[in-house]
């Protein structure tokens, strides 16, 4: 009998030993990894106090990465990190990366090969859905799940039905991951893909870099996914060669596998998409916005846009230029190794003499944690992922999502412009 | 098990940002987080409520962030069950793991004002509208699901197990 699967589908059934699922079925999965961060870590070693089982299932499974208010912002955030750095020092888990060798969780672990092609990975972090560009299975859980998770290596799954996006053409310059995700984000709504994956087909991904790959994926959570996922090429082997010691799986969707709905995106049709306060649904192209969107400042980073191409593409925006005066332009390095990568490309001196400040790597003002709250009234155009009522700071302050191109040029001119 | 109380009704997308914004999510102190529970939505939730009260919202509740924090505030603040008709799955997933009732039910969500007084029957599904003198029919849990809920969390639905 010919039963096809989807491509998260077959990751599943090999992670719960079984040779077929279907789309509603409730799976007991083991897991590759598990991830939490300095936020929702601390709740996770609270729960594993109350269980009865002891320990952690395996000590190189378990990623630990303090990144969201860290170097610490306050007091709490302090004991938080500490009582982090402790757990992970009583169960000498492997991956615990503090100051000085953390990063924004979603660019530190493919960076640092933990996550490869065939994964079932958990993350207290709802982004944690990145890593389905390397052709894993990744989905953002909560505290419990990942303390469950550390104990046992094992989590439940509802097997999920799938949405499928065709993507084909080539996209011009100034088009980015960013776009494509948002333009997707624009057309299905921040619920849009609820409970399901989002599966990414097609012969315009040769087209996408790793780093564009990894946007898209970032953001399958804001259409509501469970997780976003590329298919395999030869882009991915060379990067997980490069990165990682691991061994890969490949999985591939069936021919005939069935799809709740399917798209076709032509990526040559796509133009510089901003998501404008306070859904990521917002969107309107650029030359859609009639009236000049002045802002206050530009955040160029984050789990969704701090990797090294976003900072390129910044850099030959930035080049030459004066951010406007009156705007602040923070850029955030994800990690050390894109930070000293941007020295070397003499990147950061781009930033620093255009009027832009450096920041080490921290998830801060995506969230509006620290490093660029905004008061009241005020503008940002940022290359983060969420644009929700306050998220930045002041419930009347507004975010808007766009590029690092956009931003870069946005923070140039002042309001929200398009290099041409 | 059954909930009852007066219903308070927001619309669609209510983020986890607005349940509990980030600048608090330092704290480590149930009662203190409950004390900021959807503040940047609505500044008065915390004062106006009594325990027991009912949460109505429409689609997508609890989009955004994992935070575990978002259910925790709302159990803790003493509402006795959001009633949406759809929630973000991770928002989903966490209720249930740590034994926050939860129920779709759209017909619910449209009908539901906001001060109506509520009851819900979880073991049957049924959410009763005692102002309007109606009941809508809400998604049951699978079994596996309603282990957890009837354990009052993952942990100790665990620890029972093993």
């Amino acid at each position: 009998m010919n039963r096809p699967m989807t491509m998260t589908q077959k990751i599943l059934a090999e992670h719960a030993s079984l040779p077929y699922v279907e789309a509603g079925q409730l799976i007991e999965a083991k897991l590759d990894l598990v991830l939490g961060n300095d936020i929702t870590t601390p709740v996770a070693i609270r729960e594993m106090d109350k269980m009865k089982k002891k320990g952690v299932f395996d000590k190189d499974k378990i990623a630990l990465v303090m990144d969201h208010f860290i170097p610490n912002k306050d007091i709490k955030s302090a004991e938080n990190c500490k009582s982090v750095r402790e757990f992970a020092c009583e169960h000498c888990i492997t991956n615990y990366y503090d100051v000085g060798e953390m990063g924004i969780e979603h660019a530190l672990l493919p960076e640092k090969g933990l996550t490869v092609a065939g994964d079932a990975i958990i993350g207290a972090d709802s982004h944690t859905c990145t890593y389905g560009a390397l052709g894993a299975f990744s989905t953002g859980v909560g505290s419990t799940d990942m303390a469950a998770g550390m104990a046992t290596g094992k989590a439940w799954f509802k097997v999920p039905s799938a949405i499928k996006f065709n993507l084909t053409g080539t996209p011009s310059k100034w088009i980015s991951g960013k776009d494509v995700i948002l333009h997707i984000i624009g057309m299905i709504g921040v619920d849009g893909a609820l409970y399901r994956s989002m599966e990414f087909t097609g012969d315009g991904i040769k087209h996408l870099s790793m780093d564009d790959r990894f946007t898209i994926a970032n953001m399958a959570i804001e259409a509501g996914g469970k997780n976003g996922i590329f298919p395999v090429d030869d882009l991915t082997i060379e990067y997980m060669k490069a990165h990682s010691s691991r061994p890969y799986k490949i999985f591939s969707a069936d021919e005939d596998a069935e799809y709740d709905e399917e798209y076709t995106i032509d990526l040559s049709s796509l133009k510089p998409t901003v998501a404008f306060p306070h859904l990521p649904e917002n969107t309107k192209t650029i030359d859609e916005i009639k009236e000049p969107v002045r802002i206050d400042q530009a955040v160029i980073g984050s789990c969704t846009n701090g990797r090294l191409d976003d900072l390129r593409i910044a850099a030959s925006v930035l080049k030459g230029k004066k951010v406007k005066k009156g705007v602040r332009c923070i850029i955030i390095p994800a990690t050390q190794a894109i930070y000293l990568k941007a020295m070397e490309e003499g990147l950061l001196k781009i930033f620093i003499e255009a009027g832009a400040v450096v920041s080490t790597p921290t998830c801060g003002p995506c969230l509006g944690g620290y490093m660029g709250i905004l008061a009241a009234g005020e503008r940002c155009i940022s290359t983060t992922n969420r644009n929700f009522v306050g998220r930045m700071g002041h419930t009347e302050s507004e975010v808007y999502l766009a590029s690092p191109a956009v931003a870069a040029m946005s923070a140039v001119n002042g309001y929200i412009s398009c290099p041409e | 098990m059954n909930a009852k109380g007066t219903a308070y009704k927001y619309g669609d997308n209510v983020d986890t940002d607005v349940i509990i914004p980030a600048r608090y999510l330092a704290i480590q102190d149930k009662d203190e987080l409950a004390g900021h529970c959807m503040e940047d939505i609505d500044k008065d939730f915390v004062k106006k409520i009594n325990k027991g009260d009912i949460l109505v919202a429409g689609k997508n509740f609890g989009c955004g962030s994992s935070r575990e924090h978002a259910p925790l505030v709302i159990k803790v603040s003493g509402i006795s069950c959001v009633i949406a008709e759809t929630f973000a799955r991770i928002f989903f997933r966490n209720a249930i793991n740590i034994g926050l009732p939860i129920i779709e039910c759209p017909e619910a969500s449209e009908n539901i004002e906001d001060g109506n007084e509520v009851e819900v029957d979880f073991d049957k599904g049924i959410i009763y509208n005692l102002t309007k003198k109606e009941e809508y029919k809400g998604q049951p849990f699978p079994e596996f699901m309603q282990k957890i809920i009837k354990a009052e969390g993952l942990v100790n639905y665990i620890n029972e197990e093993s």
